[in-house]
């Protein structure tokens, strides 16, 4: 089965999402996070979407439900590299991610999960 | 409809149709809309405003008309060209369309800001329902002069 794979740093869980997903693959990314972070007792989860062309509402969705799931599993998510297009078009559809923080790039939201786990 | 427009419409320069049955077909939906979209000149921004209009309506087809088909079309009024995207699905309709776009609305377990979002990233946006006639959506964006 499709699969994103999730790379582990340390304390850190780190994903690189690079296709186009559909919609069944973010579901499957969104449980397979869930429970590395248990698995791994990650403190962080970094997710990098500067590949992204599109973030529409279902994808948005998984990101804000990634954030809520770590932040009850202990765990801070930080999304970075987020296309200036993708995030004005985020705006208008009405799209704020709340709960989630970002970083322009890794190696800034690197630094925010340090700082926040520390 | 005529190729080549009526009076009143805008002239097809370019037609396409494709399936919307599963969540791959919205993949291919929204990489076909990104095709016409460049093709017709538009900027990052209003590319990624008509993909993204599209992937909402395109997974509303799917959910909640259970299936149907696009087609994708750059149009052109004058010296005006755009892309234009109507979805149509024989699914159970909606009862009262303007509830469906509300902001929050929703019947899926969704955001509800699908068809909402959507209108906001349209330049013109049309939905033709009823229940048990199922639901036929038309948006379009123009490029900016």
């Amino acid at each position: 089965m499709e699969r994103i794979p999730i790379l582990r740093m340390g304390r850190f869980l780190l994903v690189t999402i690079q296709v186009d997903m559909h919609d069944q693959l973010a579901m499957t990314l969104q449980d397979d996070l869930t429970q590395r972070i248990v698995r791994d007792r990650a403190r962080g989860v970094l997710i990098d979407i500067s590949s992204l062309d599109v973030v529409d509402s279902f994808i948005g969705r998984m990101i804000s439900n990634i954030a809520s799931m770590s932040r009850v599993l202990d765990a801070q998510t930080v999304v970075v590299g987020m296309q200036p297009a993708v995030a004005i078009t985020l705006v208008e559809l009405g799209l704020e991610l709340p709960g989630v923080r970002t970083a322009l790039n890794v190696e800034k939201g690197m630094a925010l999960l340090q700082s926040a786990v520390d | 409809m005529s190729g080549t427009g009526t009076a009143s419409g805008p002239r097809v320069e370019d037609e396409r149709s494709l399936p919307l049955r599963s969540g791959e077909d919205v993949v291919r939906l929204r990489q076909a809309v990104r095709e016409r979209a460049v093709a017709t000149g538009f900027s990052l921004v209003d590319q990624t405003k008509i993909v993204t209009a599209a992937s909402e309506i395109g997974r509303n087809t799917i959910q909640y008309g259970g299936g149907g088909e696009v087609r994708i079309a750059v149009i052109a009024n004058g010296t005006r060209r755009g892309v234009r995207l109507e979805f149509r699905d024989s699914g159970p309709g909606i009862a009262d369309v303007e509830q469906a776009l509300k902001d929050g609305f929703t019947t899926g377990g969704g955001l509800g800001l699908g068809l909402s979002g959507a209108r906001r990233l349209s330049d013109e946006f049309h939905i033709d329902s009823a229940p048990g006639r199922g639901t036929q959506v038309t948006l379009v964006r123009w490029k900016p002069f």
